[in-house]
């Protein structure tokens, strides 16, 4: 056995070595006490590596990251600055790549290209601090719930009813009619008050399971506080469901976003979003549909590689999958 | 099971109250309600104080709530700043929506299970790489996408659908945007038959159903679906509630005046009466869809009993 710990050990630091982008359970791997072994967690890295879902998934998360913090990279062309003397709707220009009329112009002349690289910050980041934001509540409101039981859990459980019974898209535009200003936190704000209790109730039924396991008991037994017991025990072997059900609502929560622009009461200019430039180009559908199509392809490349992200690390995950 | 359906009633008062009270404190706290009721000028204040008074507004939240809840049980919903009574908009709005979550709910079944039992039988397979591809394209496009898509191809470039439906809202021209509108769901319908089918594949009832000599056709659809259903019913079942709210998208795009399309004036005009009423309805239709779906476990699985 001592060996087995160690080797394992040894797989944990190779981990924390590896160049680490946005592969979400390494993170997390960070979190609790080194030096114990995590056996499902290498595991699973073991399987990842080798999964061409994997690879091909992250790798386009890595670029869509890399494309919202630094837009520069790939663009000298401003996604404001329009030029309708010579650009109005001008249609792509398929071979000119990375250049500024590659995708074409849009109705104010502006750079669709220029405009679909700077429109990545705003989704990805409603995106990822939506699914941050619901990950937390979720996993407080489902940890109590299914940690205490009893009272706590009827009430809690209710509640969480209570908020799902609300129509997601509906809720979300009724919170978004009452702020003037359509920013992005605004967006944040409206789909996180909604969309926590997926994650709670996936949260519940794990600690419920957990809450039974030996090692639980153990600790108890050992006169463990029930804050350890909760983070030092119970979080950890928690975390694998939530990861996998908070990765594929992230694809969600940026189709979300893109829903409500479309809608016309989501972001609005001069933010500059996929979602406003869908919406600006539904009224040109039938003359330039690429200026509907091109946004929502990257809506579309961006959902599909958060749902392939987590669909891999599920199947890793996933001992009855093997 | 009298008692499990009663207890389950029960249950349902507390999340019914929190759900409505929720959506009113959000259009009526968050919101101002008054500021609808002159189209797109500001209240003068004389006037908007007036109304507020005539409303009622000027009363505590929890009063009005009390009164609002103890007028939708006597089957008053109120009345929309146009003057129409709430309960009308619903009477021609519910049946369009109900007919169109009845062609995507058909369509879910029908087709997703039916991919769902073809692919998790041939797991690896070519056909099941296809389709489970195919599902997560479609579950990455968002539906206002896919519904502008088949609205320019189907209905004006290729001319096989009329691109906007008419005030009756048949099931034949309901049937595009039904698809539309199923067309995520349909691709986790297919994903959640796939992966339960192809987990109870090598179960020992299915061994011994085989081994009994049945035919292949009854050991899949007898024993093998039956028992691979409880997480696709599930899904269903809450996907009815979800699917009548996310008509919003659907229904805006084929210009089909249900509940949707009421839901959407009434939040844009913040004509509160309207988005409550609806909304109150919605949480009904979604509750009552739940208790439903928890009652069909105990047909599909015997096992399950209710005390």
């Amino acid at each position: 056995m001592p060996d087995k710990t160690a080797d394992m050990e040894k797989k944990t630091e190779e981990k924390a070595v590896m160049p680490s982008s946005t592969e979400v359970p390494l993170t997390l791997d960070a979190g609790p006490a080194p030096g114990k072994p995590r056996s499902l967690w290498s595991d699973a890295w073991h399987d990842l590596r080798r999964s061409p879902l994997f690879v091909v998934s992250a790798l386009m998360i890595l670029f869509l990251i890399v494309m919202a913090i630094w837009p520069g990279l790939f663009t000298g062309a401003s996604p404001r600055d329009s030029d309708l003397k010579n650009h109005f709707l001008q249609h792509p220009n398929w071979t000119h790549f990375f250049q500024a009329d590659w995708f074409g112009y849009d109705l104010q002349g502006r750079s669709i290209y220029a405009r679909v690289v700077h429109g990545a910050r705003a989704s990805i980041a409603v995106g990822v601090v939506v699914t941050l934001a619901v990950t937390i509540i979720g996993t407080i409101v489902g940890m109590v719930a299914g940690y205490f039981g009893g009272w706590v859990d009827s009430l809690l459980s209710r509640l969480t009813d209570v908020f799902f019974g609300v129509p997601f898209i509906v809720g979300a535009m009724v919170i978004l009619t009452t702020f003037e200003e359509r920013a992005v936190w605004v967006v944040i704000l409206a789909l996180a008050f909604l969309g926590w209790t997926q994650i709670a109730r996936v949260a519940r039924g794990a600690v419920i399971t957990i809450k039974q396991s030996d090692y639980v008991v153990a600790a108890r037994a050992l006169g463990a506080s029930t804050s350890r017991i909760m983070f030092k025990h119970i979080l950890p072997n928690a975390m694998a469901p939530i990861i996998v059900v908070a990765t594929i609502a992230l694809g969600g929560y940026i189709g979300a976003e893109a829903t409500l622009s479309y809608l016309g009461i989501g972001l609005a200019e001069p933010t500059v979003s996929w979602g406003i430039d869908v919406a600006s180009g539904k009224d040109q559908l039938r003359n330039a549909p690429f200026v509907l199509m091109i946004p929502s392809v990257m809506v579309a490349i961006t959902v599909l590689s958060f749902l392939m992200f987590g669909d891999a690390v599920r199947n890793a995950l996933d001992p009855k999958m093997r | 099971m009298g008692r499990y359906v009663i207890r389950r009633l029960l249950q349902m008062i507390p999340v019914f109250i929190g759900a409505t009270l929720l959506i009113f404190l959000m259009v009526n706290v968050m919101g101002d309600p008054v500021a609808g009721l002159c189209g797109d000028r500001q209240c003068d204040p004389a006037t908007a104080q007036r109304l507020r008074t005539d409303l009622g507004l000027d009363k505590p939240v929890w009063q009005q709530y009390l009164t609002y809840m103890g007028n939708v049980f006597t089957g008053d919903f109120g009345t929309a700043f146009n003057g129409q009574k709430v309960t009308e908009l619903m009477g021609s709005a519910f049946p369009v929506t109900i007919r169109l979550t009845i062609v995507a709910i058909v369509l879910e079944i029908v087709i997703g299970i039916t991919l769902g039992v073809v692919t998790g039988l041939r797991r690896g397979r070519p056909v099941d790489t296809g389709v489970l591809i195919l599902t997560l394209v479609v579950i990455s496009v968002p539906t206002f996408v896919t519904g502008l898509l088949v609205q320019l191809l189907l209905g004006v470039k290729w001319g096989w659908i009329k691109p906007a439906v008419s005030s009756e809202a048949t099931f034949g021209e309901l049937f595009v945007p039904g698809l539309v509108l199923a067309s995520v769901s349909l691709a986790y319908v297919t994903r959640l038959t796939r992966t339960s089918i192809a987990e109870n594949r090598r179960a020992d009832y299915v061994r011994t159903a085989i081994a009994k000599g049945l035919p292949r056709r009854r050991v899949i659809t007898r024993h093998l679906l039956r028992n691979s259903l409880i997480p696709v019913v599930t899904f269903i079942g809450t996907d009815i509630g979800a699917l009548m709210g996310g008509a919003i998208v659907t229904e805006r795009i084929f210009n089909i005046h249900g509940v949707g399309f009421q839901l959407y004036q009434g939040i844009l005009r913040q004509n509160t009466q309207t988005v409550v009423g609806f909304v109150t309805v919605l949480v009904l239709v979604f509750l009552v869809a739940n208790l439903i779906v928890d009652l069909l476990y105990a047909v599909l699985d015997p096992r399950i009993r209710y005390a």
